[in-house]
């Protein structure tokens, strides 16, 4: 079960909306199929990034993988955290494991990506 | 996110699967297509089972290698005009590291050649080039008094590495493993199935690689894992294989090892026995490289700046190109990434302080001495 509230994207990161503010990280399924995150390369605060383009980069011992916008905004916060215990994106990807948070740009994209019922009916496929 | 995982994940039916290839599936091991062979890539995590290896002991099934008999009266001279060793001065019961090469050089395989009696000997091939070792070393002994017997697909192999691994394979061996000592094999039993038992690995660690009949390796692995599971021995798959072996600073067929590679870029000249007696293939060629000096150099990196080094990445000193990464991970025992790579002679000894071009990026990297990790003995 992956949390009601937030939205998700094909791509398997989720965005949690509040305000103006959206935070972002990737779903346990994600993290699960990466297996143990070592690194996580992330947007410094003030930078923009645009929705469904790459912002980061995540790392498992064995796999590099491209982290995709779910919103366009400014960066606002980082989760500094992840650089000394990354691997906090396995143990809780929707809590401690978020990766950064922006000032959204659009609040009408959101409308785009999937709820939490489209987006386990996607894994379930996978 | 979108994944770039090395190995592909697999569904195609013409892969070889082993003789534990349900036991893995029941473990929730994730297969993978490696070699032609669908493989357990790692089961509770790749950490995981890596720190089991090197603090108690791991399970791995490496029946995707290639077992190749070679016997008959000339099978020492055979094999000694094939590769680049001299299996001729192998004790029986001993091994040695060796590989096969191709006229000019360049490196079909790497091998490991067991002495199991004064006429008979098992050299073992990696799982992706077993079928072409096969082949070639068919060819280069048929005018030698030798068979050579394809046991590839009849033999299972299953590995127990780490520092607890003698212990637990004593209670099930009538092999006096204390007498065994490392690059050494013996002919007895393990769980009363008769088995071949090297003290080889590929991991860093103390361990030992059973070799048994096809249909008794599952057998051998539920008894391995009825026998460690008190002491938290785990199941091991090829990411932990991969980290371990790079860690101990050895080479992977297809990353460090290629055609294009011979035995002395690699760092592995006194590999290559030239003063052996007799012709074999490729000596010319490589009493040039030992003459003139190989082109590239095999070094180790730690990686100083943020990222990891991988395979393929480029490798710069100071504007100037000067290689490629062969393997890169975040390495579990140091907690930071290591990496392989061939750099330009001149830019290969410790200390010196390198690039390398993590998505366009130059990122620091320091040049160390291999190993990266060296067991306490």
């Amino acid at each position: 079960m992956v949390p009601a509230d937030l939205h998700y994207t094909k791509d398997h990161e989720w965005v949690r909306v509040d305000g103006d503010t959206a935070t972002i990280g990737v779903t346990d399924f994600a993290a699960h199929q990466l297996g143990d995150v070592v690194f996580v390369d992330l947007p410094a605060t003030g930078r923009t990034i645009e929705q469904f383009a790459t912002f980061g980069v995540v790392e498992s011992v064995k796999a590099v993988s491209d982290l995709y916008a779910p919103v366009s905004g400014e960066v606002v916060a980082v989760n500094g955290d992840l650089a000394s215990q990354p691997e906090l994106v396995n143990s809780d990807p929707f809590g401690k494991g978020w990766m950064i948070r922006v000032r959204v740009s659009d609040s009408a994209q959101v409308d785009g990506l999937l709820d939490a019922a489209a987006y386990e009916h996607l894994t379930a496929e996978a | 996110m979108s994944d770039a995982e090395e190995g592909a994940a697999a569904s195609s039916d013409q892969l070889h699967e082993t003789a534990l290839i349900d036991i893995h599936r029941a473990l929730g091991g994730r297969l993978i297509e490696f070699g032609g062979w669908l493989m357990p890539v790692q089961y509770t995590g790749i950490l995981d089972e890596h720190r089991a290896v090197r603090e108690r002991a791991g399970l791995f099934d490496l029946s995707h290698m290639g077992e190749l008999f070679v016997e008959g009266d000339d099978a020492g001279d055979a094999l000694a005009a094939a590769l680049i060793t001299d299996p001729r001065t192998l004790a029986v019961g001993r091994a040695q590291y060796s590989m096969i090469v191709a006229p000019d050089g360049g490196v079909i395989d790497d091998l490991i050649v067991y002495r199991l009696g004064t006429h008979r000997f098992l050299v073992v091939a990696n799982a992706s080039n077993a079928p072409v070792v096969s082949e070639e070393l068919a060819r280069r002994i048929s005018g030698w008094r030798a068979i050579l017997d394809d046991r590839s697909l009849a033999t299972s192999l299953v590995a127990i590495q780490g520092p607890l691994a003698a212990g637990i394979l004593a209670q099930l061996t009538d092999i006096d493993l204390a007498a065994l000592r490392y690059y050494a094999i013996a002919e007895g039993h393990v769980a009363a199935i008769p088995a071949l038992v090297a003290r080889t690995g590929y991991t860093g660690e103390d361990g030992f690689e059973v070799f048994v009949d096809w249909e008794r390796g599952p057998e051998i692995w539920e008894a391995l894992v009825a026998l460690g599971k008190s002491a938290d021995v785990i199941a091991c798959g090829l990411g932990a294989r991969d980290t371990l072996r790079l860690e101990a600073g050895m080479p992977l067929y297809g990353n460090e090892l290629d055609r294009q590679t011979n035995p002395f870029d690699a760092g592995l000249g006194r590999v290559v026995k030239l003063e052996k007696p007799g012709d074999f293939v490729g000596r010319d060629a490589l009493e040039r490289v030992a003459r003139d000096g190989p082109t590239k150099r095999l070094v180790g990196m730690i990686i100083t700046g943020r990222g990891i080094a991988r395979h393929g990445y480029p490798v710069d000193a100071g504007e100037q190109r000067t290689g490629v990464v062969t393997s890169g991970t975040h390495s579990p025992t140091l907690g930071k990434p290591i990496a392989m790579a061939y750099v330009a002679p001149g830019d290969g000894e410790p200390g010196t302080i390198l690039n390398v071009e993590i998505r366009e990026q130059p990122v620091s990297a320091e040049v160390v001495p291999l190993p990266f990790y060296k067991r306490e003995r």
